[in-house]
């Protein structure tokens, strides 16, 4: 029922954001795209011509680009397996009753709101450290040799410090979801006789299955662009340099805009494939 | 019916549920403590540390050593600076959305969505050479634009459905009572709109306050917000671990609290509605 005049105005109300938004994508990514096709160092000639898609066969057969994927795959999986599958443990966990639930929950939550380059730098330093760090101190107590994680064990060290960040969202996400469930579906199932684990696997999975899909995908995204972790910690050494950060080492480090303008479109690419089934469940979502 | 808990099973579920959360929290916990002690006690075996005395000299040092509160009145300005400019440009567009819905509206909301996904790195250059030309690079006016545009998404987002559980007869009742669309925003839509906009406050101060990529990259010595002093510490000398330790927790403080009053607001904004 909304007038003509309305209709007007409410374009105009929308105006400034998707102008904005609209720049925001354009400009960059537009730039991104000529340097991509352009010979580019700054320090070294600067502008020397175009040279077709020199770069983006560049960027895939230099020696450091399939262990960035390597890289790049082991933390994501690594990081996606532990914190979905503790994260649902852990959900029907504080879903039970118990004492003092609100400050389990705020604990179990805290490390999400934890900066990056706080959590890196203090599992490097504090914990990690093998001399002076908490874990080395545990494992010499127990009387076990220390282990230098981030450069014997560095890609699990990272794995492990980026999960500990993102367990509570996975947490948080899958406890909202399991709330949602009908205790009464649960109760008749318990009646008939199934068993708690017949209850999880046909009644608690697929009832979390979209949670679980949401996990995944709105994580996969922040974690294909990890940086500050890597960056405070191996500075992308011992076999840690994932795709993003072999593209910030190009652009920034070795100052070769081309090279590494090829290599942010193919994440582009990527992070697009990743988010149109993202944007196909939230769209669904949106017409409900 | 609901089921009767045996004390038994209760008392378990707690034991166990304290015990996941202990080790969870931990690293925080242990850096509270370590704050506390002197540099030398700080690197001692975890007993030992916490037998030693307690001092609040590393938060001395660190406030008078590293200007740590320039630092953090720079992470301040950023987050409510760019919250603040985000809301101007977003409350409009998501009422809109959310109650002159035309056939484009999902089109726009999800397309919005899409350049939240667009990967930091894949504009690195392009930004960075932005911000040389406009002489924007280590100011705190750039990034507070650059926070903005990455969370406005998230705000536009959130607002809208937050603003979609309005129902529209209230406004269509105003209407007829007279109201025209200044007093319709005013005096009826924006008091029951204020929890929805706390709550997408709350969640984008925080957003804005961990943002860990360009912050890095964009600041130096100048507009380095939080993020990017704790950075710092990635390079020490000598003995660090209490003034880390002090440095962090001051940095962590403020948003833990906040954290605590937006778990549910975190669960819809970072899933964009798909898990209430």
């Amino acid at each position: 029922m909304a007038t003509r005049h309305s209709r007007s105005a409410a374009r105009l109300m929308m105006a400034p954001a998707v102008i904005l938004l609209l720049g925001w994508m354009l400009v960059p990514l537009t730039m991104t795209l000529y340097f991509s096709f352009k010979k580019y160092l700054p320090m070294r000639g600067g502008d020397l011509g175009w040279v077709g898609f020199d770069n983006f066969v560049r960027f895939v057969s230099s020696s450091a680009f399939w262990p960035s994927v390597t890289a790049t795959l082991t933390l994501v999986l690594g990081v996606l397996v532990i914190t979905v599958i503790l994260g649902i443990l852990i959900a029907l966990l504080l879903d039970q009753p118990m004492w003092g639930q609100g400050v389990v929950r705020i604990m179990v939550i805290a490390p999400f709101f934890v900066m990056p380059t706080v959590s890196a730098l203090v599992w490097k330093n504090i914990m990690m450290d093998p001399i002076n760090g908490f874990l080395g101190h545990l494992t010499r107590a127990v009387g076990l040799q220390p282990v230098d994680w981030l450069s014997q064990a560095s890609m699990p060290a990272i794995t492990l410090i980026v999960s500990w960040e993102w367990l509570p969202f996975a947490t948080l996400i899958l406890l909202t979801a399991l709330q949602s469930l009908d205790r009464e579906q649960l109760e008749a199932a318990e009646m008939d006789g199934a068993g708690p684990f017949a209850r999880f696997f046909f009644i608690m999975i697929p009832h979390l299955a979209r949670a679980i899909t949401v996990v995944i995908l709105i994580q996969t995204i922040f974690l294909l662009s990890i940086f500050a972790e890597i960056f405070v910690t191996t500075g992308g050494a011992f076999g840690t340099k994932t795709l993003t950060y072999l593209i910030y080492q190009r652009v920034v480090e070795s100052q070769n805009i081309g090279l590494g303008s090829a290599g942010g479109i193919y994440a582009v690419i990527l992070a697009n494939i990743v988010a149109i089934f993202l944007m196909r469940i939230v769209g669904k979502n949106l017409e409900a | 019916m609901a089921r009767a808990v045996t004390t038994r099973r209760k008392t378990v579920n707690t034991a166990l549920a304290w015990m996941v959360a202990v080790i969870i929290f931990f690293p925080i916990l242990w850096i509270v403590v370590l704050s506390f002690k002197t540099e030398g006690d700080a690197i001692k075996a975890p007993l030992e540390v916490l037998s030693a005395p307690w001092t609040v000299e590393s938060y001395a040092v660190v406030q008078e050593r590293s200007d740590y509160i320039k630092h953090f009145s720079n992470s301040l300005i950023l987050s409510l600076g760019s919250t603040f400019l985000g809301l101007l440009v977003a409350v409009p567009a998501a009422w809109s959305m959310a109650f002159v819905p035309s056939r484009r509206t999902k089109d726009i909301l999800m397309w919005m969505l899409s350049t939240k996904m667009l990967p930091a790195v894949g504009v690195l250059y392009p930004i960075y050479l932005l911000f040389i030309e406009l002489g924007l690079l280590d100011t705190r006016v750039g990034l507070v634009i650059v926070l903005m545009l990455i969370n406005l998404p998230i705000i536009v987002w959130m607002l809208y459905t937050y603003f979609r559980e309005i129902p529209g007869e209230i406004l269509e009742a105003a209407r007829m009572d007279g109201a025209g669309l200044r007093q319709e925003i005013l005096y009826v839509l924006t008091p029951m709109a204020v929890p929805g906009i706390a709550s997408t406050v709350l969640l984008n101060v925080i957003l804005a306050w961990n943002e860990a990529f360009w912050t890095l990259i964009l600041t130096a010595a100048n507009a380095g917000p939080l993020t990017a002093f704790i950075a710092s510490y990635s390079s020490p000398e000598g003995l660090f671990y209490a003034k880390l330790s002090a440095a962090s927790t001051m940095a962590i403080a403020p948003i833990l609290i906040l954290g605590w009053f937006s778990q549910k607001q975190l669960v819809r904004g970072l899933t964009f509605g798909a898990v209430k």
